[in-house]
């Protein structure tokens, strides 16, 4: 496998960071990057990490070319250094700022899922009402990992604040069975981009086809995070497979309106990119926005629930006229 | 009634499925079944996820039906913690009064 992390990769021009990503040769990972200073998504770090715990996992091969000084800090700080190259001698110099980031962690388990979000708030400085979406968006993301994704490393997870544009963004990586595998144990997608859009429907789980989900799945976590980033205008990403769905940022001029249908959201869906094995998510969520966690609840609560009443209605059948 | 205290179990971030799951198997199903009466006291809980609430209650409606709501008092919830509750109880009676599909659950 091959990586380059480039000048930026954000969720908005992710498509840099994709285009030299080559998911061949599971035992190799080669990483390159841009000598000069780098600036990327969480979602980046997240999954390069799990490339790299992934490669570690079965005794492969990792080869690094040496980070230059202005972006080894940062690598060193989000926690990817230490993943990629062993006894690297590198140490964060306590005179550099902190800044406001969550080094990428691998978490397997309900517990490790519970310390994290712990751990969490408190390293990003928001006010408790900005905290709410995103320890929301961590709980469903890492919990649909463990228990849908069966990823031998569990689920990577990075955050982090951004201060010039006043966004938290979030990445959540795991090398599992990703989202068409997971879909089909129920339904019967064609190829992943179906299945990307079966998966973020309300009410859509792999366990069953029953509408409400079953005593311990709902099928709505990724529906929510979609709306979470949608109300926040900003973007939102799922990568699996060979398929990606990034929802573009909702201009201010425009009323927030939230679809359970993926394909009427003003979005980039394609297929025929390289291989993901497993699911990447990343999402950004604005502070500016104003808007209050509730109301955004009730937003999707509406949402969620005509969709359902669409569904029954298709149910019905109609008289022939003949 | 039975109260049960959901901060001391949870946090002040209700999220964690398996506590949810645990709580109504050995909390709440028996008591719904024998028509008693629970209260969810929310003191303490900030917010809480869908994903806690439906593997608190969903099943108990869908075992018991929609009347068991009328034996479910959940007490001191927030607006937050309110609106999911109010999603998670549409939805399940969404899917109750709704024809189930012919496929049975994945095991």
């Amino acid at each position: 496998m091959k990586i380059h992390i480039p000048n930026s990769a954000f969720i908005g021009n992710i498509e840099s960071f994709l285009a030299h990503f080559d998911p061949n040769d599971v035992e190799i990972l080669n990483v390159t990057s841009n000598q000069n200073w780098i600036s990327i998504h969480p979602l980046v770090i997240s999954m390069a990490m799990a490339l790299s715990e992934e490669v570690k996992s079965i005794n492969g091969e990792i080869t690094c070319q040496s980070f230059n000084a202005k972006s080894r800090p940062y690598f060193l700080r989000m926690g990817l250094l230490d993943s990629l190259i062993q006894d690297h001698g590198h140490i964060i110099d306590e005179h550099e700022s902190s800044g406001r980031f969550i080094p990428a962690r691998r978490i397997s388990t309900s517990e490790q899922l519970n310390q994290f979000i712990t751990d969490m708030v408190p390293l990003l400085h928001t006010t408790p009402e900005q905290a709410y979406p995103i320890k929301y968006v961590m709980s469903e993301l890492v919990r649909n990992v463990l228990e849908h994704a069966r990823s031998e490393i569990g689920a990577v997870v990075s955050a982090q604040y951004f201060q010039k544009t006043n966004r938290i963004s979030i990445g959540v990586a795991d090398r599992g069975i990703g989202i068409m595998r997971a879909i089909n144990q129920s339904y019967q997608t064609v190829n992943h981009k179906d299945a990307i859009a079966l998966a973020l429907r309300p009410g859509i789980t792999g366990t069953t086809r029953k509408i409400g989900g079953t005593e311990y799945n709902a099928g709505a976590g990724l529906f929510f995070t979609k709306s979470i980033a949608k109300v926040s205008r900003d973007f939102f990403i799922i990568y699996s497979g060979d398929s990606f769905f990034k929802l573009h940022k909702t201009s201010e001029v425009n009323k927030v309106r939230l679809y359970a249908d993926p394909n009427k959201d003003r979005a980039k869906f394609v297929d025929g990119v390289p291989f993901w094995k497993g699911t990447a998510v990343g999402i950004d969520i604005s502070m500016d926005v104003n808007q209050d966690f509730q109301d955004l609840l009730e937003m999707i609560g509406n949402a969620y629930h005509l969709d359902v009443k669409m569904a029954n209605r298709r149910k019905y059948k109609k008289p022939k006229f003949v | 009634m039975k109260s049960i205290e959901l901060f001391y179990k949870t946090g002040d971030f209700a999220e964690d499925k398996d506590v949810a799951r645990t709580i109504r198997i050995t909390e709440i199903d028996s008591e719904i079944k024998n028509n008693n009466k629970v209260q969810l006291n929310f003191a303490g809980v900030t917010s809480a996820t869908q994903s806690f609430i439906h593997a608190l209650i969903s099943q108990v409606i869908r075992d018991n039906g929609v009347k068991s709501l009328d034996n479910i008092q959940f007490k001191n919830c927030n607006s937050r913690v309110k609106a999911i509750v109010e999603i998670v109880v549409e939805y399940v009676q969404d899917g109750i009064f709704t024809e189930p599909n012919d496929d049975a659950d994945v095991k």
